[in-house]
């Protein structure tokens, strides 16, 4: 690089000078470069979307039509199977002429969104029509920047009439204007019985003996509410003090030692190989682990536990909005929900299933007879009232108390 | 024409390189320097003090990113030079067939082979549980989300990149000298340490900048083999940029881990005496 | 990285030369031999696994422990055609990037071997930069290059990417042979007529030819694997290794193992072809 000082010169000028194009192109291509926020370019920035009028939506889906295709991207083992196939979407096919591309394309929330968030910025197609996404921080975020469209209920009858009243007009969604849920499930413990004691507590998480074995989960949100169970906060009522105070407690239980690592769901294995004996834990997964036979138990703490919901959405740049709708409407007809229920094994939106899943059972024989009737009395899956009370939601927060908030409990789970 | 040949023959690769690795080098800088969220949009400030903020509440792993690097290394030169060694003086007619060998496993996905260390290493594993049962090791050894079990990965998945550099320097020395140096100093281990050794060092040169490099930035053998305890720098970046979307202080971050790496490599070739980096490299 | 010389030794003196019978120095190498074959075993470790756990007879989608032997799964290869198409995609990718870059890549090493001139320092000095930048470096700044440009991550970008990090590895290759050329045998057949068209196809490139083929099957072999710059530019796109570490996040099941045994028996071919043909060449 020696021999030809004047062209390394003239690289470094081009690096540290910027102002060798204008202070306006350097602007430009500055935003342009924040990894596609196109938003700054275009001069957007700053602006969250207002509440849609009743024109708009009706604006929206006014010009559009079906266009027989649907481009569905879910969590991975979220839908019924079998032999690779799943009954449910091709009997929406079948029924509805719609031919759907299904992606396995979630493995969690976060990186999900942080893929699909510079697209939706920049008005990208995503290649979805329709999504999952949990509520909490990102659904907040995708609502606030306007990145889903309002849906329109009236061409949602089946949701109207069969969704269990307590799912309809959630906190984070006011009457779902922009969201359905698929289901809904707990966190909890899940604990080996070879290796620990009935549990009963969130401070078991925190019990010296399991050290080095306990499974603690990598979402901020999903850590801080189980800091906040161990304090006795109410996460829905909690400040900024309560955040640092609950942060602390988690602080101690990692430099304690005894948080084997901050999972993401891969603690399911290693909670089957061993290398965790008790863990934070959705019901969905220990319920299925528990049906093929293992020995591990699940409980909704009694300082309290997390219940949370994933929800159908149509991002702003979905090319087949009205299939999409179609679809989301369609797995409200009570026997779609139970061909889904009795596979996703999580806690369904569709109150009327747990008969017909009854009445499955009754026609079944031997194991699978056994194991929906296990389903439909399943805590993990219809909880009971008296759970239900100990439930709590994951925090809302806006904006500013997010970034508060992330700065409080994520070097917990990323330092 | 001949003036143009040159050129010609580099212009493909030399715009690949400028529009792919230049151009996009120079919006990350700039991309540092802005400020704001996702929410309400990202303007360019200027702000320098933000690799301040960066370096200081992510310097531990940044350190740890280091050290993490620097041990891998070491390890890797030391599992790799008697390798390279044997293959290149004692390979015979199989020389070709053993560093086909080494390479081979490369087929095999990166992330694939890291998922089963993690399942030999697992607590009641296919490694483990037999010392367990045999009571060599207490029942609550473990190795997964340990430093070892990090570093072992990083060793394991860039030890091929210190071999092939290593036999490549030893294979150009001509046994003829190391014969005459061992006539002249008797000695097998002086006329290693006087002949050998210099003549292979542009290869553990070209090793250590293919294995430090990649080592330090990883955050796959973090994410898959450790704890908390273990979160390196890659991590953090890899995080900050496609989950959190919190562009200036992920790019900072990357640009003030590739500018230490520049810094580093050129203090290192300076103090070896290269003049000339990619000659050594290339060798 | 100059693999170019390994797989047809260009040296012949240094090949093989008999060692002299002295018994400690027999016993030296042959602990060493030991060794050699240990860091082989364990190298190879890991990928015996992955072939075992293909044939395990696993009820759950978690494949983590030893249930029985069965062929069932790979009856069952076709059964989630997103993963056949992530490994469709990362062998469409390598394919395409092992093209390009080999040809943009022999091109620069040519130029860089053969000649002296202006800015010949600079190239070097981004090749350098190019190996010297973690490819979480470069991945993050091309995703910045990417979206702010309006293009839409996936295939191609992985393949821009992947040629890019390719690219000074198969230049520095084909550079290294070109340099140990003796520029007389070209000269030669200059003087017997040839033009420098002729001249290129029917003695340069021949020369050339192991190292661009060593430089083609290390471009090949980087992208396959690639994980970290296909991370950031991919998009919506699936590889082969991107399918994998989502699944780490549920259980890897065993079709995976099993995909992964076929594309190292793919490898294998490759270097027992390559090994045959490298000893017929000498």
């Amino acid at each position: 690089m020696h021999q030809d000082s004047s062209l390394d010169a003239a690289l470094l000028r081009g690096m540290t000078r910027p102002r060798s194009v204008t202070r306006r192109d350097a602007f430009r291509l500055a935003g342009l470069s924040a990894a596609g926020l196109a938003l700054t370019a275009c001069g957007v920035q700053g602006k969250k979307a207002a509440p849609p009028q009743k024109d708009a939506v009706a604006d929206y889906w006014a010009s559009k039509k079906k266009n027989g295709t649907l481009r569905f991207a879910n969590w991975t083992l979220y839908i019924d199977k079998e032999d690779g196939r799943s009954p449910s979407l091709e009997k929406f096919t079948a029924d509805t002429g719609i031919k759907v591309t299904y992606t396995e394309a979630i493995q969690d929330t976060p990186s999900f969104f942080g893929k699909i968030q510079p697209l939706l910025a920049s008005g990208t197609d995503i290649g979805y029509d329709v999504m999952i996404i949990t509520n909490g921080i990102h659904l907040s975020k995708a609502i606030a920047l306007g990145y889903l469209v309002p849906l329109d209920h009236s061409k949602l009858p089946n949701f109207a009439a069969n969704a269990a009243e307590k799912v309809k007009n959630p906190t984070w969604d006011p009457n779902n204007t922009y969201t359905i849920p698929w289901t809904a499930g707990l966190t909890g413990i899940a604990y080996n019985p070879k290796y620990v004691d009935e549990v009963t507590s969130v401070n078991d998480l925190w019990n010296p003996k399991y050290k080095g074995k306990v499974g603690m989960m990598l979402d901020p949100q999903e850590v801080a509410n189980f800091g906040m169970f161990a304090e006795g906060i109410d996460p829905d009522k909690s400040t900024e003090a309560d955040w640092r105070k609950a942060a602390a407690r988690l602080q101690k239980q990692r430099d304690d030692g005894l948080v084997r690592k901050y999972y993401e769901n891969d603690y399911v294995d290693a909670l089957a190989r061993g290398d965790i004996w008790i863990t934070m834990a959705w019901s969905g997964d220990i319920f299925q682990q528990v049906a093929e036979g293992k020995d591990i138990k699940f409980v909704v703490p009694q300082e309290g536990g997390t219940i949370w919901t994933d929800n159908l959405c149509i991002p702003k740049t979905a090319q087949n909005p009205l299939d999409a709708l179609t679809y989301m409407d369609y797995v409200y007809q009570p026997k779609i929900a139970t061909m889904l229920v009795e596979a996703i094994n999580y806690i369904t939106p569709v109150p009327a299933t747990k008969d017909l899943v009854l009445a499955d059972a009754a026609k079944a024989s031997g194991d699978d007879k056994k194991s929906l009737e296990q389903l439909a009395s399943s805590p993990m899956v219809y909880p009971a009232e008296a759970d239900m009370a100990r439930l709590r939601s994951y925090r809302a927060l806006t904006t500013a108390e997010e970034k508060v908030f992330e700065s409080i409990f994520q070097p917990i789970t990323q330092g | 024409m001949k003036r143009f040949a040159p050129y010609l023959l580099i212009l493909p690769g030399g715009l690949w390189l400028a529009i792919f690795l230049v151009v996009p080098m120079v919006f990350m800088a700039s991309v540092s320097t802005q400020e704001g969220d996702v929410v309400n949009g990202f303007v360019q400030t200027f702000n320098l003090s933000i690799y301040g903020d960066v370096l200081s509440q992510y310097g531990t792993q940044f350190l740890r990113s280091a050290g993490y690097g620097l041990v891998a290394t070491v390890v890797s030169i030391v599992l790799a030079y008697p390798m390279a060694y044997w293959i290149a003086f004692r390979g015979g007619s199989r020389k070709s067939t053993y560093l086909l060998l080494v390479l081979l496993p490369f087929f095999v996905s990166f992330v694939l082979r890291t998922v089963s260390w993690k399942f030999l290493l697992a607590d009641n594993g296919l490694l483990l549980s037999p010392l367990k049962s045999l009571g060599l090791v207490p029942a609550d050894f473990h190795v997964l989300q340990t430093t070892v079990a990090v570093i072992g990965g990083l060793v394991y998945n860039y030890l091929p990149f210190m071999i092939l550099p290593i036999y490549v320097a030893l294979e150009r020395v001509d046994p003829r000298v190391v014969e005459a140096a061992q006539d002249l100093y008797a000695a097998r281990r002086q006329a290693f340490t006087k002949v050998v050794l210099p003549l292979s060092l542009p290869g553990v040169f070209a090793g250590v900048l293919m294995t430090f490099v990649p080592m330090t930035a990883d955050y796959v053998n973090a994410e898959i083999l450790g704890g908390p305890a273990n979160t390196m720098i890659g991590n953090i970046i890899q995080s900050r940029f496609l989950v959190n979307n919190d562009y200036p202080s992920a790019a900072a971050l990357s640009f003030a881990l590739m500018a230490a790496m520049l810094i580093g490599i050129f203090a290192y070739a300076r103090a070896l005496g290269t003049e000339n980096v990619l000659e050594a490299a290339a060798r | 990285m100059s693999t170019a010389t390994t797989s047809a030794p260009v040296t012949a003196p240094s090949a093989g030369a008999p060692a002299p019978a002295r018994p400690r120095r027999r016993l030296l190498d042959r602990l060493l031999k030991v060794y050699v074959w240990l860091i082989l075993a364990w190298l190879f470790l890991p990928i015996v696994v992955m072939i075992i756990f293909g044939f395990n007879d696993t009820k759950s989608k978690s494949n983590v422990t030893w249930q029985g032997f069965t062929f069932k799964w790979w009856g069952m290869l076709d059964q989630d055609p997103k993963l056949i198409e992530a490994v469709v995609n990362s062998l469409e990718i390598a394919v395409l990037a092992t093209v390009i870059t080999t040809v943009i890549g022999t091109l620069m090493g040519l130029a860089m071997g053969r000649y002296r001139f202006r800015g010949l320092g600079a190239v070097n000095l981004v090749l350098f930069a190019a190996i010297a930048s973690p490819e979480l470096v470069m991945g993050s700044s091309l995703l910045s290059l990417f979206v702010s440009a309006g293009v839409q991550p996936g295939f191609v970008t992985v393949v821009i990417a992947h040629v890019l990090f390719s690219l000074s590895f198969v230049a520095i290759t084909v550079r290294a042979r070109v340099v140990g050329l003796d520029p007389s045998i070209e000269e030669a057949a200059r003087d017997l007529g040839a033009s420098t068209w002729v001249t290129f196809w029917r003695v340069t490139f021949p020369m050339i030819l192991p190292g661009v083929i060593s430089g083609a099957l290390l471009a090949f072999a980087l992208s396959i694997d690639d994980f970290v710059i296909t991370q950031f530019t991919s998009g919506a796109l699936q590889t082969f290794p991107l399918w994998i570490w989502g699944a780490t996040r549920i259980g890897v099941p065993p079709q995976v193992n099993i995909l992964g045994t076929l594309i190292f028996a793919v490898g294998v071919v490759i270097a027992v072809v390559n090994t045959v043909t490298a000893r017929r060449r000498t």
